[in-house]
């Protein structure tokens, strides 16, 4: 062990707790096992009625003895479940008590189709308009409503039950929203605000309009049967992402205190980088420069370079345009190297948690850390030539680990990177 | 940049130097002003009746949205947004300057996209005749819905389009959460200059009043104002807010990266600090507002107090009680003249702040009940204050550069 900061002086940011839930199932030790053995958590909606979708597949999570009413329920569900992980395994604070702010990833919040029907079904008529609904919105009845679909409402809970400090903040980066949950506790440790954050990305978006949005948009696979082999990230078959619900938990602490309080340390966040595409609402620049341009600025952050990177956790939706582009920017930053280092994707097993992404890769990357062992990329029976990695195809491999590089690439243009290492470097 | 510089010598001084204003009061900071000290107000009490908006005052979107596909890429909410963005851009000098922009943090409070009402009314009155075929609402979404009207609610596609349009790229953030997103926007931005992780961010927010699908959402606890618009403070009974219709965006930057490139600054961001109570006692508002402003620094006599008070209760009745313990500082609530912005009410409060001091005035009060008083000295510190109509309470300090 080294000192507590890093080559720029900075206090160095390690993880001391750890929570997860995919349609894998519940914890790290379950994720753990199913993912190392290749095990897909994609299955048939049965959720609501799929008639009339391109799509009838999702990595939902209908495990838990609680029908959410509405997304923001079970957004809210699983960052709890992630938290109380979290917290235990890194026995920080006290109960309701944690000692430092809350970012949190979460989805755009808004009324639902439930809401909205009951409503419609209020004002007693079969021909009505907003003003009709706005009519009995009113007075009273529906004021839980109120608390539950602000934006920052999930927050407000979890800072509640939790007892972290400060104004929590709820953040949207899109499919970068977990990563970006991490770097701004990373950020507030390393300027010396706080010695601990939680960081929190979740996800319980598989409702029928998102479905919808991102059918109409040409995002999502089609091949629904079976639904195992839906997600197939670098296959020259591949026909779009899996929507998948998911949260992660990171409790994030300051290396010196957390070795003050004798926490174990469970990794360390070398590094973060971001950087914004302004070439389309949903495509990435061609030239692939943004991606570029962010896989570098996180290895200046971690002072690496990239041939001490041994695993990369890749953004790997399965999209025919990302995976193209993450190999375009990982193969001009590494060169040759690209077709020799590991490159997963956990999507092909757990499928898209949107916002929940960043985090949940970024405790499995702390996982293979943990472990020395890659996770593979399942359904690859089909490489795609043009991308010629060494995807750790459809068996986990072990193999010496000590940095992972975790991408997260974004609609709007957003980039985000995490180096994670065993130990400090 | 995340980087940290290696050697720091101190938190840097931060410079606010641009300021983007595009609201109901009109475009620009001159229409702006000039509105405020003439106690103009725009406010329709008739188009969502019984609902009181403020209605946004239209502009020539070509002259900081120049492809007119871009435009139609967005609702309201991001056009005004990104409309916004430009000018504070360019009232910082830093339009169209790739190094800088590629570069430049930017950290957006944003809300959601406008609904299409049209396509929930239809399936929903059809529901309401019995369509309720399991495919019913998968096959009316799937024919209705505009492939791109997601890409125009994404929370984070206001900071898309502003870097798509305006190629703002070094770092992106979206935070939501009502008003606090707007204070901890500013929170975030400052304490990343401050700390030497950045040099200059773009921060703000944007917001649509004249929605039906928002009213929606704030009539479930009868927040709207109905009826009669009265000014803030003068809202009695009749607690509420109206929404309002705003683009507010800010260049911060330190004082060494402005002064580098002979950038002119309105005033100094010096603090800015933010709390949530949990709101379950009466007064745990005030209390944390007393707790923050405590936390701001060293505060003159006679300074200037912005507020985005809401009109809304118990938490307008709370800042009330702690505004009245600070008799020395004039105060000013910009709901009555604006509505309530909602994400966009803490960096409209700061742009006001700013431009106040750099006018060398506090603009003229607009309070029947005689709260708000003349200022006659010109103002060298203004706190704004944010409390949210339901969380988040969060204060700035804004003060002349010395």
């Amino acid at each position: 062990m080294t000192a507590a900061r890093d080559k720029f002086g900075r206090p160095i940011v390690v993880v001391t707790g750890m929570g997860v839930v995919t349609s894998l199932g519940t914890g790290k030790s379950d994720n753990w096992a199913k993912l190392t053995a290749g095990e897909s958590g994609i299955r048939t909606i049965t959720r609501f009625p799929t008639d009339g979708l391109k799509t009838s597949m999702a990595g939902t999570i209908d495990f838990l003895p609680v029908q959410p009413s509405s997304s923001t329920d079970l957004s809210e569900r699983l960052a709890d479940i992630v938290a109380e992980e979290a917290i235990a395994q890194s026995a920080i604070g006290t109960k309701s008590d944690f000692p430092g702010p809350l970012f949190l990833a979460v989805a755009p919040v808004e009324i639902e189709w439930p809401q909205r029907l009951e409503l419609g079904h209020d004002t007693g008529k079969t021909e009505f308009d907003y003003d009709d609904l706005l009519r009995v919105s009113g007075g009273g009845k529906y004021t839980r409503y109120h608390r539950r679909f602000l934006f920052g409402s999930v927050a407000d809970y979890l800072a509640e039950k939790f007892g972290t400090k400060g104004s929590p903040i709820s953040l949207s980066t899109a499919c970068a929203s977990g990563a970006t949950a991490i770097q701004l506790g990373v950020e507030a440790i390393r300027r010396g605000e706080t010695d601990a954050a939680l960081c929190i990305g979740t996800e319980g978006s598989v409702n029928p309009e998102s479905l919808v949005r991102f059918s109409l948009l040409s995002a999502l696979s089609t091949q629904n049967d079976p639904p195992r082999l839906a997600s197939k990230p670098f296959s020259k078959n591949r026909d779009g992402f899996v929507i998948a619900e998911g949260a992660a938990a990171l409790v994030l602490e300051n290396y010196e205190s957390a070795m003050a309080r004798g926490a174990a340390i469970l990794g360390v966040v070398a590094g973060c980088g971001e950087l914004t595409d302004s070439f389309h609402r949903t495509r990435s620049s061609p030239d692939g420069k943004p991606i570029i341009g962010c896989v570098r600025k996180v290895l200046a952050d971690a002072s690496m370079e990239s041939d001490q990177i041994d695993y990369i956790n890749a953004h790997g939706t399965a999209t025919p345009e990302n995976d193209k582009m993450e190999y375009l920017g990982i193969s001009t930053v590494f060169g040759e190297r690209a077709k020799q280092i590991p490159v997963s994707s956990n999507k092909s097993m757990i499928g898209h948690t949107v916002s929940a992404a960043g985090a949940v890769e970024a405790v499995i990357s702390l996982l293979t850390l943990e472990h020395q062992r890659i996770p593979p990329t399942i359904n690859y029976d089909v490489p795609d030539p043009a991308i010629p990695f060494d995807v750790v195809p459809n068996k986990a491999r072990d193999a010496r680990v000590t940095a992972v590089m975790s991408n997260s690439f974004g609609f709007g243009g957003q980039n985000a990177s995490l180096i994670l290492t065993r130990e400090p470097i | 940049m995340t980087e940290t510089k290696s050697s720091n010598p101190g938190p840097a001084e931060v410079w606010i130097t641009g300021i983007g204003l595009a609201t109901s009061l009109g475009e620009g900071l001159d229409a702006n002003w000039d509105a405020l000290n003439q106690r103009r107000i725009n406010v329709d009490e008739n188009g969502l009746a019984p609902y009181v908006v403020h209605p946004w005052a239209p502009v020539n979107f070509d002259t900081q949205i120049p492809k007119k596909g871009d435009q139609r890429q967005m609702e309201a909410w991001q056009r005004i947004g990104t409309y916004a963005a430009g000018l504070a851009l360019d009232s910082a000098g830093v339009k169209g300057n790739k190094e800088i922009l590629g570069r430049m943090d930017m950290i957006v409070a944003a809300g959601g996209g406008e609904r299409d009402l049209a396509v929930d009314s239809n399936i929903l009155s059809l529901r309401a005749k019995g369509n309720s075929a399991p495919a019913f609402l998968n096959e009316r979404l799937m024919n209705d819905l505009r492939p791109t009207l997601f890409l125009a609610q994404l929370s984070n596609l206001l900071a898309g389009n502003i870097a798509i349009v305006h190629g703002v790229t070094g770092t992106s953030r979206t935070f939501m959460g009502e008003e606090a997103a707007g204070f901890d926007a500013a929170r975030i931005a400052l304490a990343r200059i401050a700390g030497g992780q950045s040099d200059i961010a773009l921060i703000g927010g944007s917001q649509n009043g004249e929605r039906k699908d928002m009213l929606v959402l704030y009539e479930f606890d009868d927040f709207n104002l109905k009826d009669k618009f009265e000014p803030v403070w003068a809202r009695g009974s009749k607690a509420g807010f109206a929404l309002g219709s705003a683009g507010a965006f800010l260049v911060i930057e330190s004082r060494t990266h402005a002064e580098a490139r002979g950038a002119k600054p309105y005033a100094r961001l010096t603090n800015v600090v933010a709390d949530q109570a949990r709101r379950k006692d009466p007064g745990e508002v005030t209390a944390t507002l007393e707790t923050l402003w405590s936390k701001l620094g060293k505060l003159d006599d006679n300074g200037a107090i912005i507020t985005g008070a809401t009109g809304a209760e118990p938490v307008t009745s709370e800042e009330l009680a702690f505004l009245r313990r600070h008799p020395d500082f004039a105060v000013r609530a910009i709901g009555t003249a604006f509505g309530h912005t909602m994400e966009a009410q803490f960096p409209l409060g700061l742009a006001l702040a700013a431009l106040s001091i750099s006018r060398g005035a506090l603009f003229s009060p607009n309070d029947p009940t005689a709260l708000e008083v003349e200022m006659s000295t010109p103002p060298t510190q203004i706190v704004v204050i944010g409390a949210g109509h339901w969380r988040g309470e969060g204060m700035a300090l804004v003060e002349a550069v010395k």
